[in-house]
């Protein structure tokens, strides 16, 4: 058997889950070029990139950096309704789709981002259900907000309103784009599949780099030992804040890649069960485990729409599985005879290579 | 007087989550987890009360004590099947699994009781009580919210001091390991906390729908994050701080939706709640937990 190196192992394991990402893109594409796609399928493929992107941004604050968030989803909705915004006030400057998409992705990791250095810097004072709590009241503060929000484009540029309509003073010429509870209308549906590939490459080389970089280990020490990491020299402020904002920022992106796929976008998508469903992808798929994230956010996604077939039913077999999924891969015992197969394993591979000598 | 009326019924919606929150303090003092399947058993409770009052014709009370034994068999059951197994794993496990079984209650009402809301009859028929020459009215529902959340916070309060019980109770949640030592049965004394919890949650679940009178399968997804804020406002694990918590955000809620906004009175609740977080980062009434090197 080869012996190989940490970093080579670390190389391959990395290469795998990119590979993973684009053989599915390939195979994809395939199924929908011979049409074997469904419909409903191919409505969810970008919703699906969206969601990977938030799950690996997740996992960023909740795997590596150890800290509960429960509004991911705000940040989310703070890319999207600023995407929007982006998209359709550069409607009459550039004409160039993937242009107006690119900057509406690239405005909502920014707001997003921003958003997440205001909710962090006294948010990761706190510790543990503390700090879940202010993100969960976070992710509802922005829905609630969004909510009442009234935003149209004039001749003199942006206009937003706390009230109605009308006070928006448009005219004729300007165009709403957010109607406060009634959400943003008359979206471009900008967002393809292949961008939202391209989004969870660009994501997964972000943190993975992040991951492995000196800062990664940095922030993964804060998360294994707060006071020994101090003591060391760390600055635990400074890597909690990156992790977060990074994460806050990639959210930002999925959001805005999530709204353009649909001409209508209300803030109440965003709320907290959306949040609660990104940490499920994240759990389920293995906390800190990017690769297991993604296939996570995948197979959920699609999987309500697989359990078609229970009909009224299915939403129920999904929390009966979900909490099935959780029993068994947290039972000891089932534990312990996984350990024990890998090990026999291990010791008749072992044997084998004493055979061959 | 409109000042008074408002806050008799920031009062009365404070005393809602106050016991919704008394639930969640105790069951994570105890088993120190969230559990969010606590907002639906409020609303299975809902459910139960409506059921019996309306399809079989029973009087209001008996319908509250049909509501409180289901959901404490149901509580009971919950953490008997999906929590107990559950007790080493890492806490996000938990979580994850107190959501599944949140979204199993949500989707198993939705199926025996569909989506339509149902009009719920307040199981107070007691008239309102008219004070100052009529100028303020104050619903006979929220005087009965307000005066069941002053009992039961008496009551529990006895429990958890004076009885066998709540010095179980108590041991369990300071340290599960030397309770058992001392001969305590810990798996007994988690589910009567579940026992009560749930058989709170019932009660509230019976004075929400009577105070709003709309139920349907997510009635107690919003009034359960809440309260949920409430007992992490009073400081999680406290009993006095959720009862403080809950009495404090139903009058920051009724207050902001009065005098400042009507629309953004969740945005002002949670934006006091960071703040209060900010200031004091156990919350209220929490206890401040050095570290040990």
């Amino acid at each position: 058997m080869k012996m190989t190196k940490p970093g080579q192992k670390r190389l391959i394991s990395n290469a795998i889950t990119y590979a993973i990402v684009i053989v599915a893109y390939v195979l994809i594409q395939i199924l929908d070029g011979s049409g074997n796609l469904t419909s409903s399928l191919r409505g969810q493929l970008v919703p699906i990139c969206a969601y990977i992107v938030m799950a690996v941004s997740l996992n960023l604050t909740v795997g590596v950096l150890g800290e509960l968030s429960l509004g991911h989803a705000g940040f989310m909705s703070l890319g999207a309704f600023s995407g929007v915004i982006v998209s359709l006030g550069l409607r009459d400057t550039v004409s160039a789709g993937p242009l107006r998409l690119l900057a509406a992705l690239l405005v909502g990791a920014v707001i997003a981002g921003l958003f997440g250095f205001i909710v962090g810097v006294p948010a990761l004072r706190l510790r543990g259900d503390y700090l879940a709590i202010v993100t969960l009241a976070f992710g509802e503060i922005i829905k609630n907000v969004i909510n009442t929000l009234y935003v149209g484009i004039g001749p003199d540029g942006l206009r937003i309103s706390m009230s109605d309509q009308a006070s928006l003073g448009l005219g004729e010429s300007g165009t709403v784009i957010m109607r406060g509870p009634m959400g943003a209308v008359g979206v471009d549906k900008l967002a393809s599949f292949g961008a939202g590939v391209i989004l969870v490459l660009i994501t997964l080389a972000i943190v993975l780099n992040l991951v492995h970089s000196r800062s990664g280990r940095a922030i993964m020490a804060v998360r294994d030992n707060r006071i020994a990491a101090e003591s060391v020299g760390i600055s635990i402020t400074r890597y909690k804040l990156t992790a977060f904002i990074i994460s806050a920022a990639l959210a930002g992106a999925a959001g805005a890649l999530y709204a353009l796929n649909y001409s209508t976008v209300v803030a109440r998508k965003f709320d907290f069960n959306t949040s609660i469903l990104v940490l499920v992808f994240v759990v389920l798929g293995g906390i800190g485990n990017i690769r297991g994230s993604i296939i996570a956010a995948a197979v959920l996604t699609v999987l309500p729409e697989l359990l078609r077939a229970f009909n009224d039913y299915r939403m129920l077999a999904y929390a009966v599985i979900l909490i099935l999924v959780m029993l068994t891969s947290n039972n000891d015992r089932l534990k312990q005879l996984r350990w024990r197969i890998r090990s026999y394993f291990q010791h008749s591979s072992r044997r084998q290579e004493a055979e061959h000598e | 007087m409109t000042f008074l009326s408002y806050l008799v019924s920031g009062l009365s919606l404070g005393s809602i989550y106050a016991i919704i929150a008394l639930g969640y303090t105790m069951v994570y003092g105890i088993a120190k987890m969230l559990n969010f399947a606590h907002g639906d058993v409020i609303m299975i409770g809902g459910y139960m009360s409506f059921v019996a009052t309306a399809h079989m014709g029973w009087p209001p009370l008996a319908s509250v004590l049909l509501a409180m034994l289901v959901c404490t068999v149901l509580g009971v059951l919950i953490e008997q099947l999906a929590y107990k197994p559950l007790r080493t794993a890492p806490s996000l496990a938990v979580l994850i699994t107190a959501i599944g079984v949140s979204y199993f209650l949500q989707n198993a009402a939705l199926l025996i009781w569909s989506s339509n809301p149902k009009s719920f009859t307040s199981v107070v028929l007691l008239p309102s009580l008219k004070l100052f020459d009529g100028q303020l009215t104050i619903s006979s529902v929220a005087l009965v919210t307000i005066l069941a959340c002053v009992a039961i916070i008496i009551g529990l309060t006895f429990i958890i001091s004076k009885t066998k019980i709540g010095k179980a109770m108590r041991a369990v949640s300071e340290d599960k390991e030397a309770a058992q030592l001392m001969g305590i049965n810990v798996n007994q004394t988690i589910s009567v906390t579940f026992a009560i919890g749930s058989a709170l949650a019932a009660i509230a679940g019976v004075l929400l729908c009577s105070a709003y009178p709309i139920l349907s399968p997510t009635t107690g997804a919003m009034p359960g994050i809440k309260a949920f804020t409430a007992a992490v406002f009073g400081g999680i694990g406290s009993i006095p701080g959720a009862f403080w918590g809950g009495l404090l955000l139903g009058l920051i809620e009724i207050f902001g939706k009065a005098y400042i906004s009507t629309q953004l009175s969740d945005a002002i609740v949670f934006s006091i709640l960071i703040l209060v977080l900010l200031v004091r980062p156990t919350g209220l009434m929490g206890r401040k937990i050095s570290e040990k090197v």
